[in-house]
């Protein structure tokens, strides 16, 4: 059944990519869009039918050399079938939006096929993207990684004729392969120093790799943490994270519903599932988490920055998104995986919700984005509206305080916060802090987007505002089912993600800590992963775990065990976040909903009550609005540091290196002692070629003679 | 078939010699003779080719169909194939008929052409079979005169600069080969390759011209053979014939010349340099290295700054290259396999390249960059096989270009990380040069007056780039058919090497502890 959903959208891609000529082009979209749909039934019903038992499907052997083997196989555990169903459903949702949406596109000419070519790109990203999320080794993650950001290439660059459009997607690409660099380096590290890169063996050998040094360019480094460095610098570039965020807001040239699926949902989430997937690596690296949380912590608190201040809708939701990756990885680096699974599930709703209301809004407006030119769009579009309305309120996290009832991104978004308050490490401290102010920004921006599109008058042009118009149903459905997710999917599954440890712990397949201390061979397992951590005695060690296992007192708040690889995340031993995080005050608890609020009330004080404030403000701080503005510089920090010294670079090394120095010396050397040859280039310029290469053929026969004749006497 | 080598390899000679004695004219008809002469030639030498690798044993490490006569002077005729070289005797027969067909457009002495090349490739199957030293060094050598005119005749404006340029290069770095060849024959008293595989060339330290010789006489003469592959392969610093050749040469020359020609570089350094002289290998490996690294980070900077579609396509290939001479002197497993299989997919990859260049070229007749612009719009299916190959050359996985780039960089980890990382940011140079390149043609508003009316690729064009689209994704998905059959020689090899390397330890270490 996974072969299935993991194939149908492949053969759905070549089906529309090459088939439409002979069945047409709107058969080749259906039958595209209809396999999208198999895949995302069958998605669900794995979803709700695993057991929790890692399973491997084997398919076909791929790069093999010496002790390197590697197949294309599926791994299939809970962290997959959270991303399955994440992945097919979204992505079948904007297939069949697209009907709508594509429809007409003043991009191409009368008579142009463009829709069939958008379709097949679409279901081979999501192909790509599958083979990504269900990896069994790391090449093969690769691979998808590879494949989607190609994937996100062409869907970007889609506007063929658009030269900005071609800039964002050469941008993206490259931009992504910066990251790709490191996670190939980290994938070398990985064979170097466990030979081999299938999961479950790179996890098995986890424990060894944290008492492992390797000399790694200048440094004998701990080959856990320099590993979980690189993997996760690989997930930067994905996931869009400070320092190689710049390509996320530049991709917003492609159409709406690839910002949606690609750009938006399932993509630039393929980093936070990788540290979430390479988990039991990670627990044994604490400086790389530490590095992880303020990244993401930073990124967090940036991206909400840029947000305030943009103009265009889809850039505001760009830096938003990029805002809330920002989230996951401080859950996946204070060791809440789960809590960042969380907030990449529900966000996946939420966030394409947005993106397709918004394009829902641009379709309407032809093709206008600049939200100055809106306003008081709610009655000409009024189920957009809504769904747009939704939307925000699970972004910025509506809910009951200290319940667990609210909107999907009030439950995940909470439990982010509380997780990284309960780490009590400084990263911790300044993580929660950065996503508090963060929220309160989200906040801000999104009821910013919200009110100056559909409150108050319309503005800039007329005749654009008189033919607004709301979109048709096949653009509507999706985001009524993607509603219910924004709505439900937090309360649902809340106890699942961040529930009582033995609610998560059965979840995801963990075993939970009684149950392993009941085996015999723990013990000595015990002391071989942490030995090293703890200097002391074995005996220190069984006193450790069983803290952790009662450590709460609560008779059923048992403790995660088993050993890396057993389950589809990993807890290490003296992780307790969950817990913690359970526990923390109810004003921490309560923080983000503040932030909320206060956000809230700015964003209405400002774009309702007093529309003037905001030029008034953007004029008396200047400085701090282009800043912000201009997204704190960074594009031209890179162009300066970068592009243009890589461009003078190799222009120097090509006419001074290779042109001067290189082909200047060998000339001289050539021209100056072997006269002989110059003489033999003035002949050969007045046409007697054959004549020289007859010479050629001659003088080797005479040295080839010469050598046997010579050797043997 | 106990001469199947010999059949493979003289069948493009023989039509060659039927072509150049018996077509006359030069009218229409004789043309397309010529060219049909050709193509069957080359068709009838891929299609015996075939039981080649049929019957091939890839299990078994030793040299196979192997055959030996007296020839001239009591010189020895002898050819074999092993795992190594079997498969770059079927590139070498895949890729043939497509060069012929790709020049079906020549126009000028058109018999003459189709000979030049039908001699190449005999030539160059010559090189990757023969077990002999005088006879790999005729191959390998007489292989740059059919070449030398190709670029030479049927070149560009400036051809006869770049033929001697590639001339120069090439032959200087022969004749030290040549030098190196006497003295082993002088030492080991054989030409016979598989005997000189398993002769112990003297490693011991000796003093030359007041400078102490670590590694000895193995020294001196991987220092000679290497002078003259590193110019084949082509290596930094003296890589700077190749974009000349290249842009000069014609199309079908460019083809051969980087699919083919920079293999026997690389073929040469696996047969000769790394088992036949292991010391001075393990001596000189961080060179190579660095070298290597140097040269993927050089010329991917300088592709970057290349305004003539030819000479990027042919630093990029210096760079490609480079993961070549890197994955072969990790000396691991990986690395080799690696190298290898680079080596291969360069093949298909590097002259599909260049046949999209040839097939604008064809329609406009320049390879400037700024000549063109936004062709998608009129070349659908051109962009589509042009943009396959720029991924492929960016090395995606599912393509041929990942799995070789991989190795090799896999296989230098385990050995240097400082060079691995250098070389690993070859990655982002790649995908920024390649996909500027593509976007600087292909995408975009077709705005420029001279493109509107150009027309997307004929059925002969498609069919050509087929077969290499079909073998690009089949090795990218499934490269098992090719480490399958390089794997075990390979590891042989490894093997052999790293006994006399610990032989060697042994006895250095011997006489340090006398001293």
């Amino acid at each position: 059944m996974e072969t299935i959903i993991l194939f149908s959208p492949l053969i759905g891609s070549l089906i529309c990519g090459f088939g439409w000529r002979l069945i047409g082009e709107q058969a080749g979209m259906v039958v595209a869009t209809g396999l999208l749909f198999l895949s995302m039934l069958l998605s669900w019903i794995v979803f709700f039918t695993f057991d929790g038992v890692t399973e491997q499907i084997q398919i076909m052997r791929w790069i093999e050399s010496g002790s390197l083997s590697t197949d294309w196989a599926i791994r299939m555990d809970r962290l997959t079938a959270i991303m399955l169903v994440v992945v097919t459903t979204v992505s079948a949702l904007v297939h069949l939006y697209s009907f709508g949406y594509m429809a007409h596109d003043d991009h191409f000419r009368e008579g142009e096929t463009y829709r069939s070519r958008f379709f097949a790109y679409l279901s081979f990203f999501t192909f790509t993207m599958l083979m990504l999320v269900t990896a069994d080794n790391l090449v093969q993650m690769f691979f998808g990684w590879e494949g989607v950001g190609v994937a996100s290439y062409l869907l970007i660059g889609f506007y063929i004729r658009k030269a900005s459009a071609g800039a964002a997607a050469m941008k993206a690409f490259i931009v992504n392969r910066v990251g790709d660099f490191a996670f190939l380096l980290g994938i070398f590290a990985l064979f170097y120093l466990t030979d081999s890169i299938n999961l479950s063996d790179v996890f098995a050998a986890a424990p060894e790799l944290a008492e492992t040094q390797i000399s790694f360019l200048w440094g004998e480094w701990n080959a856990a943490e320099v590993i979980a460095v690189l993997l996760f610098m690989g997930a930067m570039g994905k996931s869009a994270q400070l320092l190689l965020h710049t390509w996320l807001p530049d991709a917003m040239e492609g159409p709406t519903p690839v910002s949606a699926l690609i750009h938006a949902a399932t993509m630039v989430t393929a980093g936070v599932f990788l540290v979430c997937r390479m988990s039991p690596i990670m627990e044994f690296a604490p400086y790389a988490t530490t590095f992880v949380v303020y990244i993401g912590a930073a990124t967090a608190f940036f991206a909400a920055t840029v947000g305030l201040v943009q103009n265009d809708i889809k850039r505001v939701i760009a830096y938003s998104t990029c805002s809330q990756l920002g989230y996951m990885f401080v859950a996946a680096g204070v060791g809440m995986y789960s809590a960042a699974m969380f907030h990449l599930f529900t966000h996946a709703f939420f966030k394409a919700m947005l993106f397709l209301g918004a394009g829902s809004v641009i379709h309407g407006m032809h093709h206008e984005q600049d939200m100055r030119n809106y306003g008081g769009l709610r009655h000409k579009m009024p189920y957009t509206f809504w769904a747009m309305m939704i939307g925000t309120l699970a972004i910025t996290g509506v809910g009951i305080p200290l319940t667990h009832i609210g909107f999907a991104g009030f439950l995940s978004k909470d439990a982010i916060i509380e997780s990284a308050f309960a780490s009590g490490t400084m990263a911790g401290g300044f993580a929660f802090w950065s996503l508090v102010i963060a929220a309160c920004f989200t906040s801000f921006y999104s009821w910013r987007l919200m009110f100056m599109t559909f409150f108050g008058e319309p503005r800039g042009n007329k005749h654009t505002h008189e033919h607004a118009h709301e979109s048709p149903v096949t653009m509507l459905a999706p985001l009524g089912v993607l509603a219910l997710g924004a709505v439900f999917a937090g309360m649902i599954w809340f106890g699942s993600f961040f529930g009582h440890t033995d609610q998560v712990a059965r979840f995801y397949g963990i075993p939970l800590a009684g149950e392993v201390h009941a085996s015999d061979d723990r013990g000595a397992e015990t002391t071989e992963a942490h030995g090293d951590a703890h200097d002391e005695a074995a005996g220190d060690d069984h006193g450790d775990g069983a803290k952790a296992a009662d450590g709460h007192g609560d008779d059923h708040h048992a403790a995660f065990g088993g050993k890396p690889g057993e389950g589809a995340i990993y807890i290490g031993e003296d992780n307790t976040i969950l817990d913690d995080a359970h526990a923390v005050s109810a004003l921490v608890k309560a923080s983000p909903f503040i932030a909320m609020l206060t956000g809230l009330i700015l964003a209405y004080i400002m774009y309702i009550r007093r529309p003037d404030l905001p030029a008034k403000l953007a004029e008396n701080q200047r400085p701090l609005y282009e800043f912000l503005l201009n997204k704190w510089y960074f594009d031209e920090i890179y162009d300066a540091v970068f592009v243009k010294p890589a461009k003078a670079l190799g222009n120097f090394l090509w006419k001074r290196g290779d042109g001067n120095v290189i082909d200047g010396g060998i000339n001289g050397l050539a021209m100056g002692i072997i006269p002989f040859f110059t003489r033999l280039a003035g002949r050969a310029q007045s046409g007697y070629l054959f004549h020289y290469a007859g010479a050629m053929i001659l003088g080797i026969v005479i040295l080839v003679t010469w050598v046997m004749v010579g050797g043997a006497g | 078939m106990d001469n199947l080598l010999s059949i493979i390899t003289f069948i493009p000679l023989i039509a060659a010699l039927i072509l150049a004695g018996f077509l006359r004219g030069n009218d229409e008809a004789a043309q397309l003779n010529a060219k049909r002469i050709g193509l069957w030639a080359t068709g009838a030498t891929f299609f015996v080719s075939l039981f080649l690798i049929f019957q091939f044993d890839p299990s078994n490490t030793d040299f196979q169909f192997v055959e030996e006569r007296d020839w001239l002077f009591g010189l020895k005729y002898k050819m074999g194939v092993d795992g190594i070289s079997v498969l770059f005797v079927m590139l070498t027969t895949f890729m043939m008929p497509l060069v012929i067909a790709a020049s079906w457009d020549v126009k000028t002495r058109v018999k003459e052409y189709i000979t030049a090349f039908l001699i190449l490739e005999t030539l160059m199957l010559g090189v990757f079979m023969a077990l002999d030293l005088v006879l790999f060094y005729l191959f390998f050598e007489a292989g740059l005169i059919p070449m030398f005119l190709i670029i030479g005749i049927w070149g560009g404006a400036n051809r006869v600069y770049a033929s001697f340029k590639f001339f120069l290069y090439t032959f200087l770095g022969s004749v030290l080969m040549l030098v190196a060849m006497i003295a082993m024959y002088v030492e080991a008293g054989t030409t016979d390759i598989q005997a000189l595989l398993s002769h112990d060339f003297s490693s011991a330290t000796f003093p030359l011209l007041g400078f102490e010789v670590v590694g000895g006489l193995q020294t001196l003469l991987w220092l000679a053979f290497f002078a003259s592959f590193a110019v084949k392969m082509p290596m930094w610093p003296v890589h700077t014939w190749l974009p000349d050749a290249h842009v000069q040469a014609p199309t079908a020359g460019s083809v051969v010349l980087a699919a083919i020609l920079l293999k026997l570089g690389g073929y040469g350094l696996i047969r000769f340099s790394l088992p036949m002289f292991p010391v001075a290998s393990e001596l000189l490996a961080p060179l190579v290295l660095w070298m290597s690294a140097i040269a993927i980070v050089y010329t991917s900077l300088v592709a970057l700054a290349q305004e003539d579609m030819k000479k990027l396509i042919a630093y990029s290939s210096v760079a490609h290259m480079g993961y070549v001479t890197m994955g072969i002197f990790a000396a691991n497993q990986q690395g080799i396999d690696g190298a290898i299989f680079q080596m291969l997919s360069h093949g298909f990859i590097s002259g599909a390249l260049f046949l999209c260049v040839g097939v604008i070229y064809d329609r406009m007749h320049t390879r400037e960059i700024s000549a063109y612009g936004g062709l998608v719009n009129r070349m659908p299916a051109y962009a589509l096989i042009f943009m396959l190959f720029t991924m492929a050359n960016v090395g995606l996985p599912g393509t041929s270009g990942f799995v070789g780039e991989f190795l090799t960089l896999m296989g230098v980890f385990q050995v240097n990380t400082w060079v691995a990382v250098v070389a690993t940011s070859g990655v982002i140079l790649s995908a920024a040069y390649a996909l500027w390149l593509y976007r600087r043609v292909v995408m975009g508003d077709l705005i420029k007056e001279s493109l509107k009316s150009i027309t997307d690729m004929t059925r002969r064009e498609k069919w050509i780039f087929a077969p290499l689209v079909a073998m690009t994704l089949l090795l990218g998905v499934y490269p098992a058919l090719v480490t399958d059959v390089i794997g075990p020689s390979v590891g042989n090899l490894i093997d052999t090497r790293e006994t006399a390397l610990a032989e060697y330890r042994a006895t250095t270490q011997i006489a340090d502890g006398g001293q």
